[in-house]
């Protein structure tokens, strides 16, 4: 198996200078993981899984320890990395789903779906053209597709985000909640377009809601709460 | 752990922009304290931070207005070459004219009120030594759609227009040469709420249509999060801290910029 992710001893707590305060989130945490695999974050509220996603993203800066990822362009260390590398890796091997639309005034929803493949160099039309395809697999009505997504619906609002989200094939997938506020065939179209993703390679870790949504593509689980920072191999996984 | 980072690894590109360890003092205030900022090719830089901390004056510097005390800045471009600070006047205008564009707070800064709107785009070109009526017509009037200034105004002088469609005639006169930098010191404010919008998506769409490297200085946390890739923090002439935006917004590490984050949030 091609390895994607090498993380080693990663410490994430965050200093609130005006209370004098600190607040830990997660300790010395190792864990690696491969092409096509797929890690299921759990953990009470609060222990720490969306900051690790944002940590591994390095829209949080940790406190120690390293997370190597074997870029197209060799191994690199996002805990340290240049900004300037980050968001050429977030522009192409990285993406992160998350629960909420960036909607911007002014901007249709295919436009927005089409964005990450305009800025990945696909010509407008083609890009235009995936994204109607995208929108339909996720079921976003057709009426819909030049429509500004600032006044959707919550649902609508995600269908967006993750025909936008998904649309480029990624080296390293996170994923923070994916399905919350989604109907069911919204859920399974995200089930299917995972499932091609990890087929193809994309390595992916996850905190869902309903892990039963995913079951069938959960290789590992790692559980957050305190004291419980083990790997289960996967056996049955409590969904 | 300090966010002293590596250069960059992937990217092989330089930046487009580098200004390194600049001081500027004037008489007893030191407006500007060994400041260095860099934008690689097609990023966008925001710049914020308390009033007086040295904003304009950085930004006044990456146009060649200004000469720090000590300090150099580069441009990565074809036919330049060295400190920009050790050009002369004419230069200077030079390459201001043809590879920089800058849009002021303040219109009267940037713009002629009594001449024609078009008539403002046009005198851009004709610094940088176009000549034929025709094609300074036509350019000054692509620049003026591109920035999303209704064609039927061309004829206006920017005293008529309001502060939002003064914008836009300035931000066409900055980018009527496609200049290879786009310098923005508070675009968007004192104009209301709904203008503010329509200024800040033509910029969205020129950063990602003509993907034009921008420095972008604003107070308003808002309009820095919608541009910017990159934030950098400056207090009392200082740089406190810089980082990808998200990561300025949503884990700040210094004490000041939490302040200034969670003041606005
Ligand atoms: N940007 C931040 N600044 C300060 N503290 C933060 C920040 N983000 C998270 N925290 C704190 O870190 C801890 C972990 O939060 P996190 O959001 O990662 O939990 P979670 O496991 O995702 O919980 P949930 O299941 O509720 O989404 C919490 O105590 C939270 O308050
Ligand atoms: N030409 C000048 N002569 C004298 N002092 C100056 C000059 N230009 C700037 N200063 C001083 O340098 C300091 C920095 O000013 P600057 O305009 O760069 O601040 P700023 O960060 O843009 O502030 P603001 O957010 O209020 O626009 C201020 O104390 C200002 O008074
Ligand atoms: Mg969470
Ligand atoms: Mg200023």
């Amino acid at each position: 198996m091609t390895r994607v992710l090498e993380i080693s001893g990663l410490t994430k707590g965050f200093t609130l200078h005006h209370l004098n305060n600190q607040i830990a989130a997660f300790d010395d945490i190792s864990f690696t993981l491969d092409a096509g695999e797929f890690v299921l974050l759990k953990g009470a509220n609060g222990a720490g899984k969306s900051t690790l996603l944002r940590t591994l993203y390095r829209s949080y800066v940790p406190q120690s320890g390293s997370i190597t990822f074997q870029s197209s362009h060799g191994a690199i260390d996002l805990a340290r990395a240049a900004d300037v590398d980050i968001a050429h890796l977030r522009r192409t091997e990285i993406g992160f789903v998350t629960q909420f639309l960036l909607a911007r005034p002014r901007v249709s929803a295919e436009a927005i779906v089409a964005e990450p493949l305009r800025l990945a160099g696909v010509p407008q039309d083609d890009a235009l053209e995936q994204a109607r395809q995208a929108l339909a697999i996720f079921g976003v009505k057709q009426d819909l597709w030049r429509a500004y997504p600032t006044t959707f619906s919550g649902g609508e609002q995600q269908k967006v985000n993750l025909a936008r989200a998904l649309i480029v094939p990624q080296k390293l997938l996170l994923l923070d909640e994916p399905t919350a506020s989604l109907d069911a065939n919204a859920r399974a179209a995200l089930v299917n377009r995972l499932t091609e993703l990890k087929a193809a390679g994309t390595a992916m870790i996850g905190v869902f809601h309903h892990p039963g949504d995913v079951e069938k593509l959960i290789d590992r689980v790692i559980d957050l709460t305190p004291d419980m920072i083990a790997q289960e191999e996967r056996t049955d996984v409590a969904v | 752990m300090t966010l002293t980072l590596d250069a960059p690894r992937i990217v092989q590109t330089r930046a487009l922009l580098q200004v390194s360890n600049v001081s500027k003092t004037y008489g007893p205030v030191k407006a500007l304290q060994n400041v260095s900022a860099h934008a690689y090719p097609g990023e966008v830089l925001g710049i914020v931070g308390e009033s007086g901390s040295g904003k304009s004056t950085l930004l006044r510097m990456m146009n060649l207005e200004e000469t720090p005390d000590q300090g150099s800045y580069t441009l990565d471009l074809p036919d330049v070459q060295g400190n920009l600070f050790d050009l002369d006047r004419f230069a200077r205008r030079m390459l201001c004219a043809t590879r920089i564009g800058i849009v002021y707070q303040n219109p009267h800064l940037g713009l002629l009120m009594k001449h024609s709107s078009s008539g403002n785009v046009a005198e851009r070109l004709l610094v940088a030594g176009e000549r034929s009526f025709a094609v300074l017509r036509q350019k000054a009037t692509e620049a003026l759609d591109a920035s999303e200034f209704p064609l039927e105004r061309l004829d206006a002088p920017p005293a008529e227009l309001s502060g939002g469609m003064q914008q836009r005639v300035q931000l066409a006169k900055a980018i009527a040469l496609e200049p290879a930098l786009l310098l923005l010191d508070e675009p968007t404010t004192g104009l209301d709420v709904s203008v503010q919008a329509l200024v800040l998506d033509t910029l969205k769409r020129l950063q990602q249509d003509r993907k034009i490297t921008m420095v972008i200085v604003s107070h308003d946390l808002g309009v820095i999060r919608t541009l910017a890739d990159r934030v950098m923090v400056m207090r009392r002439g200082e740089v406190v801290e810089t980082g990808l935006a998200d990561q300025i917004f949503q884990d700040p590490q210094h004490a000041y910029t939490q302040q200034l984050v969670h003041a606005k949030l």
